[in-house]
């Protein structure tokens, strides 16, 4: 603020007195900051601010001046203007966010509200399991080799070193498709179709072997069937997975290496396998495979440990089946056995949601209640 | 297969102080996996031997009861002080008879306690026992008599060796020989390093009581010959003269059989099977007397028939393997015996015959029949073709002994020789094989074990092993492999982390399956997977015409359910019973889908495979007839909806699903798969007529474009929905995903669009078309006539967002309301080109459908 002036006429411009200032100045901001809304601003703005306004008539007037008295009182009007302009400014942001926070307040809504508009969807937890098991593979380097699931019986049983007479090839074990009408024998002997519905997913490793090259390395998901009764843990369609390796010089300590790491690939690390033998026709030698319970880890075998359902209490979880490919195999795949070896690997997919999901009853998996496949959502 | 702990120490001693539980560990890890452990005779106390004294017969009841005083002790006789009253039911024994009495506070298997109480008017003091009570056998005809000999007061399980515990053993199919205490106790010694003595060479009887050796041939037994060599490589008979039936199987052979699981039958049914039980060998008892003339091993003649033990008259097959006599076919070789000559309460001579049956033989016989026994399996897994002298001789022998007959001296024995199998291997196989070093001395060592000759060429390394008689599994190197590294323990393999191998990742088709699988359950779809077997009755339910091909499906010869004989064509009807099942079980509002096979009659019919070799790789033409014996086995997809789509709630009413909802899943599958799809009306079962779409995919490998029928979708026909019972306006699609993912392989890889930045301009057109024209057909005359004016990009969009029927457009009319939207890439338009080009584009319209712009 200057300091008064002693060139101007006091008489004729009483309202640029700068004590006439100072009040009108001082009136429009106790004005505006009284007004409580933005409506009353509005109404202090159009007195104290508008076309009508004693400041503005005021700034009107400088004109009037003596020239020598015009600066001062303009720098004197100016500054009051401006200080209600800012006033002004100050009051509408306080008001209209006090206004916003308002509304906002008004429109509050009820977040826990459902909004299960469109009912959840989910894939089917064998298929998951069948993805999640065949990628364990895919990641070591493995292909996923596919299938029909009505198959020859020469890929099912003969390439695979079944004897002819073998006893899986019963009709018992095996559901055979009806030859065609006019090629029947009359006996009724279902054998003679040659057709049967797979009963394992091992004819994959013979179309495998016969239509890729070597080295090969091939996981194969698939349905299979056979002719049980349905129970809690049978299902007459069931799926499987298999691995099959064939490359020099693989040996039985590379088929466990393979089997260790999809134990810790599946159920995590640190989990001991146990190598036992079995029979298998398509492979020599053969074996089955437990791993240690990943639930328990043995506890449940221990004097005074807690019973575990997962093993049975007995600390050991039988997952596969697996072994060297019989070099018998090969041979009818048109693979020279002398120069490469083979090796693999087998198991339940229900198996694996029996054992990591805590299914209790295959039915589950086959009925398709959506409660259970939604239970798994879309990623196992 | 059952077998008690202490029949096979007495050929492997293993040491008592071996807990059970560590033989079982032991033999488990040598591929004989025990399967339980059962304690028998553990829970029987105060059974004694005791002498019946005197019996009064009670007779005032409605069955014989008799009141006996016993005795327990020498000295306690009737007069005397200590013997005792017990009452009993049975009727089968004599005063001064030894019997097993549980004396007061005994306690039977099962936790039975036997008290001293009153009944039929006296204090029983105790319970004679019958086998059942004492848990050997299902034989409650009669209390168990005991030979004289028996200690009087003994304690019984002692005496009869009660305590025992019975390993069950699933043997695996090719370890023929160790379905026998003698296959097992061999393993058993290896495993413990003790010496094995062989069951088949103990126990023999003298030269004397042959009259000669093992092998001596006599007249004085009836001839055998072999007519077919394929059928039967040996067969041995003897006989036994005098033989008593009445005579009682002892009891240590009763404990030991029903320890076994095998029933006590008679003597001389008894003997055959304790032996079969301990050798592995099936033995076949002939009432002699019943057999004419000369034993001949061969094939049935056709018509022939034979009536078996079990009372069943077969007719033979000319490749059933038969003993037959003069009469004709008198047994089903290694199968059943027949009823004509059958051992019974008058025989005296026995004849018994062991032999060496085919297995392959054998097998099919039972298949054929439908008759598995004890023998069959055995001879279907392989026996010891060198068993049938010495385990004839055994039988005689005890036969002898224990009924009181006498052994006609020699034999008869018809046979062919059988060079046995040498395996040669490079020395280092089995090492190899497993990954790890054993040298040879190991290996060498290990099939000695088991029994196998084995000769060493220094100069080519080359193991040549013979495999011992009992073990026909030994054919190959690789079985030698597997013994070495099995007696070796598969557990000392070493774990050898895999190499990584460059693998391709999923193909297309895997990726794009997975991905329609994820992308219809974010759309609300539950997969579900259904079996594929359907009833003849679906066709018709699904209002297939006579010729429509998904009727050709293919029969099962032994379905599961003979509802349900045939594969599915179509996923449809198990979609519908999973919907019925979830709309029973309280979801009423559901959306499935299922990823599957279909199994479809290729045009033609069917062929049936041929039976390749397997001794090398099949050529092409061999692949080729295996494949076109096959069906057509395409992955399908396949939705049905039930419902509500959207669910009522807070927000408003629910939204039912509909035809559309199935039509547009079909759009969806098409944009996951990156193909274009098409849709056009059509009626097809089991869709609704007026609410059917077609759906067709579309590929462009940039010149040209294909385009293939890949499915329905739509509402269901009112009558498929009554017919399956299902909810009203069931709505269902149904694509052949592998036409989808083929159209999606020929696309090629998705092309990045170009964005211009330029301004948008909008339109608006209402166009009144005939009913009967599908917007689709607007749609492309819009964007045909857009593609004709200008340089023919400028149309960017086009969307349908009214339809309006009524009175303002008049009967049998329709509005469509379209937005399109223009955009140039290089430059802003002005309002004469987009009027330009709006223009064409309704013209084009008009000129197609017959299109008129709704003005006002
Ligand atoms: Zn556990």
């Amino acid at each position: 603020m200057s300091g008064p002036s002693s060139n101007y006429d006091p008489v004729e411009v009483t309202p640029l007195s700068p004590d006439e200032v100072t009040r009108m100045r001082d009136e429009a901001i106790a004005a505006i900051n009284a007004a409580a809304d933005l409506g009353q601003l509005k109404a202090a703005r159009i007195a104290h601010a508008g076309d009508r306004a004693p400041l503005t008539l005021a700034n009107s007037e400088i004109g009037a001046l003596p020239p020598q008295a015009r600066a001062e009182a303009g720098k004197r009007v100016g500054a009051a203007r401006g200080a209600v302009r800012q006033a002004l400014a100050d009051r509408t942001t306080e008001l209209e966010a006090e206004r916003d926070q308002q509304v906002l307040l008004t429109e509050t809504v009820d977040v826990t509200l459902p909004w299960d508009r469109r009912p959840a969807g989910a894939r089917h937890p064998v298929t998951m399991a069948a993805d999640r098991l065949s990628d364990v593979f895919v990641a070591m380097g493995y292909e996923v080799a596919e299938g029909p699931e009505v198959e020859a019986e020469w890929y099912n049983f003969d390439a695979l070193n079944f004897p002819p007479d073998h006893p899986a090839r019963e009709s018992q074990d095996t559901l055979f498709v009806a030859g065609p009408k006019e090629a029947g024998d009359g006996s009724g002997d279902p054998g003679h179709s040659g057709v049967v519905l797979r009963t394992h997913t091992s004819p994959v490793q013979i179309r495998a072997m016969l239509s890729r090259p070597l080295p090969l390395y091939v996981v194969s998901p698939g349905r299979c069937f056979r002719a049980d009764a349905l129970d809690a843990t049978h299902s007459p369609v069931f799926h499987q997975i298999e691995c099959l390796a064939v490359d020099e010089g693989l040996t039985m300590a590379d088929l466990r290496g393979v089997i260790q790491a999809f134990v810790d690939a599946m159920f995590g690390e640190g989990l001991r396998t146990r190598f036992r033998p079995d029979y298998f026709p398509f492979t020599e030698p053969s074996g089955d495979v437990s791993m240690e319970c990943h639930v328990c880890r043995g506890a449940s075998t221990r004097a005074g440990g807690e019973p575990c359902r997962v093993c049975r209490s007995q600390g050991w979880i039988e997952i596969a089946g697996c072994g060297m490919v019989n070099p018998r195999v090969l041979i009818a795949c048109g693979i020279d056995p002398g120069r490469y070896t083979g090796f693999a690997f087998g198991l339940g997919i229900e198996r694996t949601l029996m054992i990591g999901h805590g299914v209790t009853d295959i039915r589950d998996t086959t009925e398709g209640d959506v409660r259970f496949s939604r239970a798994f959502g879309t990623e196992i | 297969m059952k077998l008690p702990l202490s029949w096979l120490r007495e050929y492997a001693p293993v040491e008592s102080s071996v807990e059970v539980a560590e033989i079982a560990q032991r033999l488990t890890a040598l591929k004989l996996e025990v399967e339980s452990v059962e304690l028998v005779g553990h829970d029987i106390s105060g059974v004694v031997i005791a002498r019946v004294l005197s019996i009064e017969e009670l007779t005032e009841f409605k069955k014989p009861i008799r009141y006996c005083r016993m005795a327990t002790e020498d000295g306690h006789e009737l007069g005397h002080e200590g013997n005792f009253g017990v009452v009993c039911g049975a009727t089968n024994f004599a005063v001064g008879d030894k019997v097993a009495l549980a004396t007061p506070g005994a306690v039977l298997p099962g936790g039975f306690e036997i008290g001293a109480r009153k009944t039929y008017g006296k204090l029983s003091e105790g319970m004679i026992c019958a086998a059942d009570e004492l848990g050997i056998g299902d034989d409650h005809s009669g209390i168990l008599v005991l030979p004289a000999a028996a200690p009087l007061g003994a304690d019984f399980v002692a005496y009869a060796s009660l305590r025992d515990e019975v390993l069950d053993i699933a043997v695996t199919p090719d370890r023929g020989d160790c379905v026998s205490v003698r296959g097992v106790a061999r393993e058993l010694a290896i495993a413990y390093a003790v010496p094995f003595t062989d069951p088949a060479d103990a126990g023999l009887p003298a030269h004397a009581g042959l009259g000669g050796d093992l092998g001596w041939v006599s007249s004085d037994v009836r001839a055998a010959t072999i007519a077919d060599p394929t059928a039967c490589d040996r067969i041995v008979l003897r006989s036994v003269r005098g033989f008593q039936t009445g005579a009682a199987t002892p009891l240590w052979m009763q404990v030991r059989l029903n320890r076994c699981g095998v029933r006590t039958v008679s003597l001389a049914v008894d003997v055959t099977n304790y032996l079969m039980l301990e050798l592995g060998q099936p033995l076949h008892a002939f009432d002699n007397a019943k057999v004419t003339g000369t034993i001949e091993v061969r094939r049935g003649h056709p018509g022939e028939r034979l009536e078996t033990l079990d009372h069943v008259t077969r007719t033979l097959d000319p490749e059933d393997i038969v003993i037959a006599d003069d009469s004709g076919a008198i047994s089903l070789a290694g199968t059943m015996g027949g009823l004509s000559t059958e051992i019974s309460d008058s025989t005296t001579d026995v004849l018994i015959e062991a032999a060496h049956f085919s297995p392959v033989g054998t097998a099919k016989m039972s298949r054929r029949h439908r008759l598995h026994s004890e023998a069959s399996y055995r001879f279907e897994r392989g026996v010891d073709r060198e068993l049938p002298l010495r385990a004839s001789a055994k039988a005689v022998a005890m036969l002898a002994s224990l009924g009181s007959g006498t052994i006609v001296p020699g034999c008869q024995h018809a046979y062919v020789e059988v060079p046995p199998t040498r395996v040669s291997m490079a020395e280092d196989y089995p090492d190899r094989v497993a990954g790890v070093i054993y040298g040879l001395d190991t290996v060498t060592w290990r099939l000695r074990q088991l029994g196998c000759a084995t000769e060493h060429d220094r100069a080519t390394r080359v193991l040549t092993a013979t495999a011992p008689s009992w073990r026909s599994d030994l054919n190959d190197p690789a079985d030698l492999a597997e013994e070495v590294i099995r007696l070796e323990g598969y557990e000392n393999v070493p774990v050898r982390r895999p190499r990584a191998f460059a693998g391709r990742g999923l193909t297309t088709r895997q990726r794009l399956r997975r991905a329609v699988g994820r992308g219809l359950a974010g759309a609300g779809y539950v997969e579900v997977l259904a079996a594929p077997f359907v009833s003849a009755a679906d066709a018709d339910a699904l209002q297939l015409p006579p010729e429509d091909p998904r009727r050709q499906a293919l029969a099962l010869a032994n379905p599961l359910s003979d509802d349900e004989p045939l594969l599915r064509t179509t996923l449809l009807p198990g979609l519908f019973r999973v919907l019925n099942r979830n709309v029973g079980r309280g979801f009423a509002d559901a959306a499935l889908f299922e990823l599957g096979l279909v199994y479809l009659t290729r045009p033609g019919g069917r062929a049936v495979p041929p039976r390749l070799r397997v001794d090398r790789a099949p050529d092409f033409e061999e692949l080729a007839a295996l494949e076109a014996a096959l069906p057509d086995q395409p992955l399908h997809v396949g939705l049905v909806l039930a419902g509500d789509r959207e669910l009522p709630g807070w927000w408003g009413p629910g939204r039912h699903e509909c035809w559309a909802d199935a039509i547009e899943a079909a759009r969806q599958i098409g944009e996951i798969c990156q193909v274009k799809v098409d849709v056009r009306a059509e009626a097809q079962a089991p869709w609704h007529p007026g609410r059917c779409a077609a759906v067709f995919v579309q590929a462009s490998d940039g010149s040209q474009q294909t385009e293939w029928l890949a499915g329905y979708a739509g509402e269901l026909h009112p009558r498929v929905i009554q017919a399956f019972g299902l909810p009203a306006r069931t709505s269902a699609l149904e694509l052949d995903m592998s036409t989808v993912l083929a159209a999606a392989e020929r696309s090629g890889p998705v092309q990045a669009p170009v964005l211009s930045s330029y301004p948008l301009a909008t339109q608006d057109v209402a166009l009144i078309v005939d009913r009967a024209v599908p917007a689709a057909d607007v749609e492309a005359a819009l964007r045909a006539g857009a593609a004709a004016a200008g340089d023919g990009t400028l149309l960017e969009d086009v969307r349908l967002f009214d339809v309006y029927t009524g009175e303002q457009v008049g009967p049998g009319r329709k509005s469509l309301a379209y937005t399109l939207r223009f955009r140039a890439p290089d430059r802003t338009l002005t309002a004469a080109e987009v009027a330009e080009v709006r223009d064409a584009a309704v013209a084009a319209a008009s000129e197609r459908v017959g299109a008129e712009l709704r003005t006002g």
